[in-house]
């Protein structure tokens, strides 16, 4: 079923109407369409340009003086759609994924706990902040675990359901094997990879978004 | 402004005839120059604008950059600055603070007095300066003096508008923006050196009109035609990309339309180039017209200064066209 997507770019310099426009072709499929609504003809010209970069075809109505409607086409194959090895589509926002995975996204939990002072108040707040990062639109490519970290993974952590929905929607969830050995809890990682510290250094060093909490 | 309405506004001032004027309204040149003695010319240039950057001192680096430019474009020596500082009362004076000092900084590079200015309270922030420079009489580089058979020498990369304009809707790498802040700021003085004592013709700074634009002028001024390589052109980072997504500031657009009739693209100059060529640049680089041997010597010591440069093109007999770009 082909949808129509309605962008409202009135009162927007360039490029906002380029970026509005790229960021609704994100979400659309092939057979749908974006009708992007400007008030000039810079921005009219600029949306052609970007249509064709994209390989779709698009048409122009003015609808008043300082009124136009950019209908841009979703052509099959196009390379709007997520995912795709595309520079600006990847730049506009951070690319995101069906299911909201940002690449270069990184959480990074070393302890147990969060934050300082009761270790009781710490574990129910770190149970909670691994819900709620479940919770949002976005979810990180990647959660490293390490030092104290390395308990969460494992059986008897009380995060362990909302980890296994994490792994079940794509996210990667890495222990660091040194800590875990450190702990003696190696064979209870009850979800995800154990991992080492060339992993985690360049999970860190290319991430383009660290979470710590 | 656009090229057309400036043209129209200028018209409004009458021509006042005077010998010692060796340049100024009719010739679109950069800067006016006055004969002060047989040995001594004085240059006059004015330049602000708003911010294209968030960072105050950086913006006044920028601004003083492209301001000096317009007199090493002239051939002369910059000596004398004045602020032009526009600033709202609901910024912190801080920020004017940090603005002043960016140009400062550059003024002192430059080798230049900043001896004095004016402000102003305005909705939003303008900075940049007038400057004075010197040079000998006979020695002035106007941009409408160019020969057939000069070759075209360009510093500084190409693609800032594209990029500031990117950068609104945070399509680019922050490499790409800092490489182009980099170039905005960096003083035209070191390309200019470098030509000093070679037999350059003619010579311009590229700005607000694009390369196009720029070299439209130049090219008509001299009655000559010019050809680029669209190849030969070097480019910021991201900025043809940003070009091809659409993301171009209306000023390209506004550059196209007036000087688009002068210049012509071959079929197969790469999508995105028009849009490059046409967009307008912050503290652009120098366009050099001189002889192909001069050309060597010069992109030699450009490249040993650490200067970008490029050969672009060359300028031939008129022949129906002032700007012909091919792939």
């Amino acid at each position: 079923m082909s949808e129509r997507f309605d962008v409202d770019a009135v009162g927007d310099a360039c490029p906002i109407p380029v970026v509005k426009t790229l960021k609704a072709l994100r979400g659309s499929a092939a057979g749908d369409t974006v009708a992007t609504t400007v008030d000039n003809e810079v921005a009219v010209q600029n949306l052609f340009k970007m249509a064709k970069e994209k390989g779709c075809s698009a048409t122009s109505e003015q609808i008043a003086d300082d009124r136009f409607v950019v209908t841009i086409e979703v052509g099959a194959g196009v390379a709007v759609a997520s995912g795709e090895e595309d520079a600006v589509s990847c730049e506009v926002a951070e690319p995101e994924s069906a299911s909201g995975i940002v690449s270069g996204y990184v959480v990074a939990i070393s302890s147990a706990t969060m934050g300082s002072g009761s270790d009781e108040l710490g574990g129910a707040l770190m149970k909670s902040f691994i819900y709620v990062l479940g919770q949002q639109e976005i979810l990180p490519e990647t959660i490293l675990f390490y030092n104290g970290g390395a308990h969460l993974t494992c059986t008897g952590s009380e995060s362990l359901e909302d980890l296994r929905s994490f792994a079940e929607q794509g996210v990667e969830i890495l222990t660091c094997g040194t800590c875990l050995n450190y702990y003696g809890i190696t064979d209870e990682l009850a979800v995800g990879d154990v991992t080492n510290m060339y992993v985690i250094v360049e999970k860190l060093s290319q991430a383009r978004r660290i979470v710590k909490p | 402004m656009a090229p057309g309405a400036l043209a129209q506004v200028l018209r409004e001032i009458p021509s006042m005839n005077n010998p010692n004027v060796l340049v100024g309204l009719d010739t679109s040149d950069d800067a006016c120059v006055y004969r002060v003695t047989d040995d001594i010319a004085l240059i006059e240039t004015v330049d602000f604008f708003p911010p294209m950057v968030d960072d105050p001192f950086v913006f006044g680096q920028i601004a003083a950059a492209n301001a000096l430019s317009d007199v090493y474009a002239m051939g002369g020596t910059p000596v004398l600055a004045m602020n032009i500082l526009c600033f709202p009362n609901c910024l912190d004076v801080e920020v004017a603070g940090r603005i002043i000092a960016g140009g400062a900084e550059k003024a002192r590079e430059a080798g230049v007095t900043v001896a004095g200015g004016h402000t102003l309270t305005d909705d939003e922030p303008k900075y940049g300066m007038c400057v004075t420079g010197m040079a000998h009489p006979d020695r002035i580089l106007k941009n409408s003096s160019a020969r057939a058979g000069d070759a075209l020498v360009l510093t500084k990369e190409l693609g800032t508008g594209l990029i500031m304009t990117a950068l609104k809707g945070d399509l680019v790498s922050e490499e790409s923006v800092l490489r182009a802040v980099d170039s905005m700021r960096t003083l035209n003085r070191t390309a200019a050196e470098c030509a000093g004592d070679l037999a350059v013709h003619a010579c311009t700074d590229v700005t607000g009109f694009g390369l196009a634009g720029h070299l439209c002028e130049m090219a008509e001024g001299s009655d000559l035609s010019a050809t680029v390589s669209a190849g030969a052109f070097r480019l910021l980072p991201e900025s043809l990309e940003m070009a091809r997504m659409g993301v171009i500031p209306a000023g390209a657009y506004r550059n196209a339309d007036h000087f688009g009739a002068g210049v012509s693209f071959d079929e197969d100059v790469p999508t995105g180039m028009e849009d490059v060529l046409f967009d307008p640049q912050t503290s652009g680089g120098l366009l050099f017209a001189l002889p192909p041997a001069d050309a060597e010597v010069l992109l030699a010591r450009l490249e040993d200064a650490g200067v970008p440069g490029a050969l672009v093109g060359s300028l031939a007999p008129y022949e129906g066209v002032r700007v012909r770009v091919r792939a």
